[in-house]
């Protein structure tokens, strides 16, 4: 059984997922997709425990060996992506039997658990397998089944939204699948870590090159970089609550992870960041991203929306401490996809909190609130405070790493946006928390209650994470280092 | 007998215990007002005892966590730290008997979590204090301005919310912007962010880029309110008076000197400093702040403001005075705190006492207020005349000792700000206290024109702490022990 574990997070939830099909009842659905999920996320925890004590794990799916078969490989880099994802579905799940039951009509919530369980098991395929086409091909089941639960989303625009990101996101898997077509050219391997010590010996021909662009462009796409990002504000601010939570916190994660891994382990931070300018461009749509997403986020009525504009910049982070192509950089990276999971699942959840109770997200409608939904905002302000990066939360530790980075290279004026972009974020998560809580309350809202202890508790979750994971950072800024280290440390 | 490592985490565990169990006793006033001053009481056993453990040679050190590699969350004892613990904590008891008093009287909304926000920005103000090296300073600041932002927009109207959002913006954009950054290129300098006696920058930063890093520091640190980051000092006056009093005289505003003067003996180093031309600018920023300050003070008819803008002033001499950088000079900055915060926090909850008992809050409505109301405004005159500088008040003591700083170095601009402040000091709180006692009362004119003194829980703590800034010129062993010893001056 132990043998097979870096495959058991892909095999459950696909299993579970045909298993839910059969299911008539919403509440057996939900049962079977929570359990699911803990179950996986249990399967991660001892991954990466395992990972940590004896190293890399290598897995030759039904027996075939590597070049020929598909690999699933583990180390520190993915095995901690596993646990972000499987994490964030967990809590999800805690949350999600109320809330799904409140926003999707009951006949359609056994399908929506379907959709879920392959979205998740398509995202866990892309974090362990070493194989590109394999990639690719659990990169579309996590797409397709991901259009489906943004279409599920209570308002009808919920329908264009899905079915823009689905014309994007097809755009970007074929970028995708042609990049990794040219690269089977030249090379005559699929897999990742065969390509990498195939590319070594092949001089860096055209077809090389166009298909690193073609992989570069199409992955930059799926994780939704600056100017790529067009298809995430709308999709993430009418997909349902859970939805919105569990995919920002782990899909544009997920498509980040896959860069990172061809970037760094397929093609090697020497061709990439020396023989072509790519540490320039991320430079520049990173920062780019980070000052148009945080800006147009302070101008949003509506709480969903800002928060996916806020995803925009934050993503504009990551790819930034991935230009830097040093171990602080990457590090800062790595460890701000770990917190930003955290910090934009809580979020989100505290948004579906007040979804759930006064069915608006609006600026105008959380006038006062805060001291009626004491819970709901006080997760909101934690997370918030996270998002802006000050201590002693999550948060803070990405920034320090991003701003020791930028300075370890010289890069003084990197340093000092980055530091003036999370004042930005402190305009408009303060917005939403002066309203709340210095506002006087609409006559209309007299009677608000607090929302039920069944969203509030995976809400608290997170948030309680945002406060652990700033003070002990052994699992996030430790493993990230680790990986870091390992990335740039040479392929294999 | 408690550990004095115990004692270390207690300093900033009693409060934040404090601070939940108030908010969740909300239901029951009268419990949770009584656990409001007993927390506070508490709070002060603990700075004494963490004083008694100090005089005895105790330097206990505590290590919670390390969320950076080689950058702990840990607490130890030192002595200036000691002096700000003791500082806030005696204010502290005070002032939570005021705040009870004050909250009641005024029948002001939310007061559970009023006391609440109030009892976390001390345990932050501890952390301040007890931080063992920047960083951990740096988290407990940040703490303290997010803490403090409900009890300053606490009213909730346009005005407060105006006021949170000024206070808001300027702490946090200094401190993220240019303290974060100082913060992390000296660690990137030095290697260490540890509080060390004689610093951890010398030889590594000089010349320009010390001069650069000087003014992140002093900039960074807006609590300091070195001008121009002082707007958020009368922003926040907005607040209840009980806030104003204890923040803005002690804990927030008393947090940023007490940073400036630790990064200046203990990360660049007193001795380096002064071996460093570049760095002598900074004590003319400093020397500005306090003439401007007092001249806009002048202006103010607003009570509380002209008090704000007196504060800004004073700090400017805590500024200064460290960064004159003789020891003498040091000793006479930390002594500063204390006299300052005990002066101070007179004068504020005189104001709160008015507004409470006669709904004042201008300088010109306060003809003959003297006369209703002898015990607030003598404990007024007295803080006062500390403030100016007068014996026998604790702050003729400090003034003396930035004096002789001055001296030594023969920085005569300094010695010339010294006095013409003093002249300014004079010129904006004597008026007060004259039309107080011996102009006529105006025409009376809204409620309550029969007014005597305040409830006894408003002045009785306003009294207790003008007869400290006596008590502290007579017996001025304790504090002064503890500067000497940040100084490095064994007496």
């Amino acid at each position: 059984m132990t043998a097979h574990l870096p495959i058991l997070p892909v095999i459950l939830p696909l299993i579970a997922a045909a298993l839910c099909l059969l299911l008539p009842w919403a509440r057996a659905a939900w049962l079977l997709a929570g359990a699911t999920t803990w179950a996986v996320f249990a399967l991660a925890a001892a991954l990466i425990h395992r990972v940590l004590d004896q190293g890399s794990l290598v897995y030759a799916l039904g027996g075939w060996p590597a070049p020929w078969g598909i690999e699933y490989r583990v180390d520190a880099l993915n095995a901690l992506v596993l646990l972000v994802v499987t994490g964030i579905g967990a809590v999800v799940m805690l949350y999600a039997r109320r809330s799904v039951e409140r926003e999707v009509p009951r006949s359609r919530i056994p399908l929506f658990y379907v959709a879920y369980l392959l979205a998740l098991a398509g995202l866990l395929g892309i974090t362990l397998t070493g194989d590109a086409f394999n990639l690719f091909v659990f990169l579309e089941i996590s797409s397709l089944a991901s259009y489906i639960l943004i279409a599920q989303g209570p308002d009808r625009r919920s329908l264009t939204a899905a079915f823009r990101y689905l014309v994007m996101g097809t755009i970007g898997a074929t970028f995708i699948l042609m990049g990794v077509g040219f690269l089977y050219m030249v090379t005559g391997t699929l897999n990742l870590y065969d390509l990498a010590a195939r590319l070594d010996g092949v001089e860096a021909n055209r077809t090389v090159r166009a298909g690193f662009a073609f992989l570069t462009v199409g992955l930059s796409l799926k994780l939704a970089l600056f100017p790529l990002h067009l298809w995430l504000p709308n999709a993430y601010a009418f997909a349902p609550n859970v939805v919105s939570a569990f995919l920002a916190a782990t899909a544009t994660k997920v498509a980040l992870y896959a860069l990172v891994r061809f970037l760094f382990t397929v093609f090697g931070a020497q061709d990439v960041f020396q023989n072509v300018p790519l540490g320039t461009v991320f430079l520049a749509l990173a920062l780019a991203a980070v000052f148009s997403g945080s800006f147009v986020a302070i101008f949003q009525d509506e709480l969903k929306r800002m928060l996916a504009y806020s995803s925009v910049a934050q993503i504009g982070y990551m790819v930034l401490g991935l230009s830097f192509a040093s171990v602080t950089g990457l590090t800062a990276t790595v460890v701000h996809l770990f917190n930003h999971a955290l910090m934009k699942g809580a979020l989100f959840l505290a948004v579906g909190c007040l979804a759930y109770r006064i069915g608006a997200t609006r600026m105008e409608a959380i006038a006062g609130l805060g001291h009626r939904m004491p819970w709901t905002f006080g997760a909101f302000a934690v997370a918030g405070v996270s998002l802006i990066g000050l201590p002693p939360t999550a948060g803070f530790i990405s920034k320090w790493y991003l701003v020791s980075g930028a300075l370890e290279l010289g890069w003084w004026p990197v340093a000092v946006l980055i530091l003036l972009a999370s004042l930005l974020a402190l305009v408009y998560i303060g917005r939403v928390l002066e309203a709340a809580y210095f506002r006087k309350p609409s006559v209309a809202e007299e009677l608000q209650a607090e929302a039920p202890v069944a969203l509030l508790a995976p809400t608290w979750l997170l948030a309680g994470a945002n406060l652990y994971f700033g003070l002990d950072t052994r699992l996030s800024a430790g493993v990230a280092g680790e990986a870091a280290r390992a990335l740039l440390g040479g392929p294999g | 007998m408690i550990e004095p490592v115990a004692l270390l985490a207690l300093a900033v565990a009693v409060p934040l215990l404090a601070s939940g169990i108030i908010l969740g006793t909300d239901r029951w006033p009268r419990v949770r007002d009584t656990l409001v001053v007993s927390g506070a009481v508490a709070l002060l056993g603990v700075a004494w005892a963490l004083f008694l453990a100090f005089r005895d040679g105790a330097r206990p050190r505590l290590e919670l966590t390390e969320p950076l590699p080689g950058l702990a969350l840990a607490l130890e004892l030192e002595a200036l730290g000691v002096l700000l613990t003791l500082v806030a904590g005696t204010l502290y008891a005070v002032t939570a008997v005021y705040a009870v008093g004050y909250m009641r009287a005024n029948g002001e909304p939310r007061q559970g979590p009023f006391h609440a926000w109030f009892a976390l920005a001390l345990a932050a103000t501890m952390g301040i204090a007890l931080s063992a090296n920047l960083f951990a300073l740096f988290l407990f600041y940040e703490v303290l301005t997010l803490a403090t932002w409900p009890l300053v927009a606490h009213h909730g109207d346009e005005k407060a919310r105006k006021g949170g959002r000024t206070y808001l913006t300027v702490l946090l954009t200094s401190s993220v912007g240019l303290f974060l950054f100082a913060l992390i290129w000296t660690w990137q300098a030095a290697g260490t962010l540890a509080f060390t006696p004689g610093g951890i920058l010398a030889g590594q930063v000089e010349g320009l880029s010390l001069a650069l890093l000087l003014a992140l520091y002093l900039f960074g640190v807006g609590k300091a309110a070195v001008m121009p980051v002082h707007r958020w000092l009368p922003a926040a006056m907005v607040a209840p008076t009980p806030v104003s009093a204890l923040l803005h005289a002690v804990a927030v505003v008393k947090a940023g000197v007490f940073t400036l003067l630790k990064i200046v003996v203990y990360i660049f180093g007193a001795e380096w400093l002064l071996s460093q031309p570049s760095a002598s600018w900074g004590v003319y920023v400093a020397a500005f702040t306090v003439v401007a300050a007092s001249v806009v003070a002048l202006r103010q008819d607003d009570l509380k403001r002209r008090l704000a803008y007196s504060t800004v002033s004073q700090l400017g001499y805590v500024v200064m005075a460290a960064l004159v950088l003789v020891p003498i000079s040091l000793v006479g900055a930390a002594l500063h705190i204390a006299a300052h915060a005990v002066g101070k926090i007179t004068l504020f909850f005189a104001a709160g006492a008015i507004h409470t008992a006669a709904h004042k809050t201008r300088v010109s409505e306060l003809g003959g207020i003297g006369w209703r109301m002898p015990w607030t405004l003598g404990a007024f005159a007295v803080a006062s005349l500390s403030l100016v500088g007068v014996p026998p008040t604790v702050g003729f003591l400090s003034k003396w000792y930035m004096l002789l700083g001055a001296w030594e170095a023969a920085l005569w601009t300094v010695l010339a700000v010294l006095t013409v402040s003093t002249l300014l000091n004079t010129a904006y709180f004597l008026p007060i206290v004259h039309a107080a006692f011996f102009r006529k009362e105006g025409p009376v004119h809204g409620e309550a024109p029969h007014h005597g003194e305040a409830p006894a829980m408003v002045v009785a703590p306003l009294v207790l702490t003008a007869a400290l800034t006596v008590v502290l010129f007579l017996f001025p062993g304790l504090p002064l022990t503890l500067a000497r010893a940040m100084a490095g001056m064994t007496s």
